[in-house]
């Protein structure tokens, strides 16, 4: 049991050479001998040692394979994710997802990944960063980076005895040297410790606030990082600048110029008149005759609109949104403003009631004329030309012309079958001479069922 | 003229005049491991205070123009890229000349530590360390460009596929993006490819470490390198490894910076020549920057037997061989426009010859095509003043040459109303030359801290070290033999 403490206290017997053919003996010799724990020390690689020594081939070259097929495979995917699927953009017609194009990215990933497992695999094969070395404790050894050779055969290896061992190596005893343990434990100070913990912890910062502004919820907006675009020296529309005569930033477009898109040669269905006749002026007027013979009124619609069923139900659904609310849903003229209008007694300050639209006065209008009091308005009813499109308000007299047809103020129609309950529209007046009406004039249809 | 010629390993310099007997890689009759070992670490180990004086000067002059570099990108960046000339229609001025300039400087390292390692020119020991040096330096210098240049500086990441919140990613079907990961690439695997040669060297350093100082300092960089034999295994299968996916990754990276060009669809630039027409010319300059630089390393730092006249020599020879490349590519250009019989093609090669910018093309000219041929001369070859001066005009050429493809088309394009002429202004110029300073203070601190040659790999072309094993039949251990006997070190 001496024998092995012995073994114990070295790290193992190291042999120096002075050329490569002794040492290439030695080494064959070593590898004959059955040694497995040993290796050679050489200051450049040496041809023909690997077989001297037995040594195998390494399996580095499969390793990189498989991470350059590795790379392979990432390059193509980052390219398809980033281009053809997550953030897909069209660029010069060209196809999203076409190899050609992106080989040379894909070509680049493997070289790097290949390299880069070459380089590190290369390192952990060989064990490397491997600081501390019981070898390079011993003086001697220091040549071998330089200009000499030498073998060590190590204690651990299970047929290791010191005597054959040097034996075999065959060097003069000058150049035999037992390697002691290394038991000088180079402990790092305390405070490195603490400054590694520290930034340990301290790497860990980045990737929490990542997790945490991906998954959790804050009224803050987001963190800019650089606000370059959020500050911009120019001037916002419809605001003022003294570097122009008349204080505003914005100009007014060139006299004579049409702004795209509102060029306004379709007489018949901008203005409601025959192609090339006069214009009447966006002026309101209060009742009567719409400037007499002065226009030539459209009877008709334009032939830039066709007048079906989905025009018809176009019509519909734009009079309920901008024209039921005062003339109602049914075109008596009760809408929710006039009833509250009509409570409030709103006509002291000027208010018009808005006309039922089955009135006789609203039949006597031509196409054209409605047409004009919907885009211009008329008495208090403001115009609504800024807001429908100009066949939109087309498709509302249409409806409008629909309800004329279909609804009566007060008379039942003679021909009415037997059974049909007919309930005439109730007017204005009807609402004004009610009671009740004056309690709750916001309740658009309980008035209109008293007054009935 | 095999490689594996017996003689290329003899150690006594013989019959000179005649071409079947190579000179040896190492000259003089007694070099032995440790005076290769010497020679090298010799230079840094010199203490501080005997610094030579030539090199403290280089320094000061590099580390002022480095430093004028930086105010200058510090101006550029408070002002934005109207400092310099680039604007309507040459948006690409002297930035990307500069870039392309640097990036082809950049390939003969590889090229050099790479293919020719590949193709067992065992020449190559005495210079790839220097040279994969310049080539990791030039690309410092390229990378700097591209970077300035994007306007916003602060937002160069936008380059790379990073996830951001405004959910872009970038274009993969531009080469401008090629490019992007075409240099990193390069860049990190020429670093890598450097690193790893030098680790064997940085523990010869480590070993020989006279103060703690240096021991710790190259002893961290040396990994702890033994110099075992298993290690050596798996170090020479990846730095085989390293060089197999240098050698198409040489070959790639200035394809991939012509595409930026050539992909575009300027006359005089959307021509298919350009990939290998931009290689060569890449190769062609380096191979200068490598004699400017060393030739007064050489004869500053006593390296004259590593670095032989013979290096010189081979290197002579592929300068003025790709400078005949180039010249190929610049008539098959002309060609290809008459030949192709596109209007604007034809006018654009015209006018690049007898245009406005004629005295351009005409000096890219002369310093690509016509000087090298003095080197048909192998005694002009052996005359370092005019390798010298040769290796400098060639890279005034070739900056010349990237300057008329990249402004001639830009202000001649198809509309005449959109013409107009590039000048650069001060910031250009200073520019530029302060790229130099960045340049030579990154390589003379290289030449005074770490191993300039590849110490290991020089020692195995010397006779001594391989073996006359009984088992041992390759050729060129018969050459070991006929050399000198293996020397016993003198400690």
């Amino acid at each position: 049991m001496s024998d092995q403490k012995k073994h114990d206290e070295i790290h193992g017997i190291v042999a120096y050479f002075d050329d490569v053919d002794s040492v290439m003996s030695a080494a064959r010799k070593v590898r004959d001998a059955g040694y497995k724990k040993w290796d050679t020390y050489t200051p450049f690689p040496v041809h023909g040692i690997d077989e001297a020594m037995g040594t195998k081939p390494t399996i580095l070259p499969w390793i990189v394979l498989g991470m350059g097929l590795t790379g392979l495979t990432c390059g193509l995917l980052l390219q398809w994710y980033t281009n053809a699927y997550d953030y897909v953009f069209l660029i010069s017609g060209k196809p999203d997802w076409s190899l050609p194009a992106n080989i040379p990215v894909t070509f680049e990933v493997v070289i790097l990944f290949s390299a880069y497992t070459a380089f590190f695999a290369m390192l952990g094969l060989n064990k490397l960063p491997h600081l501390s070395n019981p070898l390079h404790k011993l003086p001697k050894f220091s040549r071998v980076t330089a200009d000499r050779f030498a073998i060590c055969v190590e204690a651990k290896d299970p047929n290791f005895d010191a005597g054959r061992v040097r034996a075999i190596l065959g060097a003069e005893t000058s150049e035999l040297e037992d390697c002691p343990v290394d038991t000088s434990r180079a402990a790092l100070p305390l405070w490195f410790h603490a400054v590694m913990a520290l930034v340990t912890c301290a790497t860990f910062i980045p990737l929490s606030l990542a997790v945490k502004g991906r998954f959790a919820t804050s009224e803050k907006p987001r963190y800019h990082v650089w606000p370059d675009m959020d500050f911009q020296r120019k001037r916002k529309s419809q605001t003022g600048w003294e570097g122009f005569e008349d204080g505003r930033s914005m100009r007014l477009p060139v006299e004579g110029t049409i702004p795209r898109g509102e060029l306004r040669d379709d007489f018949e269905l901008y203005f409601g008149v025959a192609q090339g006749a006069p214009v009447p002026p966006h002026v309101t007027f209060d009742g009567g005759a719409m400037g007499g013979d002065n226009f030539q009124w459209l009877s008709s619609f334009p032939t830039a609109v066709v007048v079906d069923d989905a025009f018809l139900e176009r019509g519909r659904e734009r009079y309920g949104i901008y024209c039921g609310v005062c003339h109602g849903a049914q075109g008596n003229g009760l809408g929710a403003v006039a009833l509250r209008a009509a409570a409030i007694d709103a006509e002291q300050w000027g208010w018009v009631s808005p006309k039922a639209l089955q009135s006789d006065s609203a039949k006597a209008y031509t196409n054209g004329e409605l047409f004009h009091i919907a885009s211009n308005g008329i008495s208090s009813m403001k115009g609504y030309g800024s807001q429908i499109t100009p066949k939109d308000r087309w498709a509302i007299v249409a409806f409008i012309r629909a309800i004329q047809a279909s609804q009566a103020l007060e008379a039942a129609p003679a021909d009415l079958p037997d059974g049909t309950d007919f309930e005439p529209v109730p007017t204005i007046k009807d609402v004004r001479l009610s009671e009740a009406s004056v309690d709750a004039p916001a309740a658009g249809s309980e008035p209109a069922g008293e007054a009935r | 003229m095999t490689i594996t010629d017996p003689s290329a390993f003899g150690s006594q310099p013989s019959g000179e005049d005649d071409p079947s007997v190579r000179l040896p890689l190492v000259e003089g009759a007694g070099e032995n491991f440790s005076s290769v070992t010497d020679a090298v670490a010799s230079i840094a180990e010199l203490p501080v205070e005997r610094t030579n004086r030539a090199w403290i000067i280089c320094f000061a002059i590099s580390v002022s123009l480095l430093g004028m570099l930086g105010l200058l990108i510090l101006h550029l960046i408070t002002t934005g890229v109207g400092v310099w000339g680039n604007n309507n229609p040459a948006y690409w001025g002297w930035p990307i000349v500069n870039f392309v300039f640097w990036v082809g400087i950049g390939h003969a390292g590889t090229l050099i530590s790479a293919i020719l390692f590949l193709t067992r020119q065992n020449w190559r020991t005495g210079v790839n360390r220097a040279a994969e040096a310049m080539t990791i330096f030039a690309v410092v210098c390229a990378g700097t460009f591209p970077g300035i240049h994007i306007g916003r500086v602060w937002v160069a990441y936008w380059l790379f596929p990073l996830p951001n919140q405004m959910a872009m990613w970038p274009n993969f079907r531009s080469p401008l993006l090629w490019d992007v990961f075409a240099v990193s690439t390069y860049a990190t695997v020429s670093l890598l490819f450097w690193y790893m040669g030098m680790v064997p060297d940085l523990a010869t350093f480590r070993d020989r470490a006279v103060n703690n100082t240096r021991r710790i300092a190259y002893g961290i960089f040396s990994l702890g390198w033994t110099g075992s034999s298993r290690h050596w295994h798996v170090y020479e299968r990846a730095y085989l490894l390293l060089a197999a996916l240098a050698t198409p990754l040489v070959l790639s990276v200035h394809s991939v910076v012509s595409f930026d060009f050539a992909v575009s669809q300027l006359p005089g630039w959307h021509t298919t020549i350009f990939p290998p027409y931009f290689v060569a010319g890449a190769i062609f300059s380096g191979f200068a920057m490598v004699l400017t630089l060393m030739i007064p390393a050489r004869q500053f730092f006593g390296l004259k037997h590593i670095i032989t006249m013979r290096h010189i020599d081979v290197m002579c020879r592929i300068l003025m061989a790709t400078g005949l490349m180039v010249g190929y590519a610049y008539s098959i250009e002309f060609f290809v426009a008459w030949y192709g019989g596109v209007q604007y093609e034809s006018f654009a090669f015209v006018n690049r010859a007898f245009g406005n910018y004629w005295w351009a093309y005409w000096i890219m000219v002369s310093c690509n095509v016509l000087i090298p041929q003095v080197f048909w001369s192998k005694k002009l070859r052996g005359n370092l003043w005019v390798v010298m001066i040769v290796s400098i005009t060639t890279n005034i050429g070739m900056w010349f040459e990237r300057f008329v493809i990249a402004v001639t088309s830009l202000t001649r394009d198809f509309v005449p109303s959109s013409w107009g002429y590039f000048s650069p202004t001060w910031v250009d110029i200073t520019m530029f030359i302060g790229s130099f300073g960045l340049f030579f203070t990154l390589f003379l601190l290289f030449l005074r801290f770490l191993p300039v040659v590849a110490i290991a790999e020089v020692k195995t072309v010397l006779p001594q070290a391989h073996a006359h094993g009984e088992d041992h039949a390759e050729s060129h251990s018969a050459g070991g033999s006929a050399a000198a006997p293996a020397s016993r070190h003198d400690a």
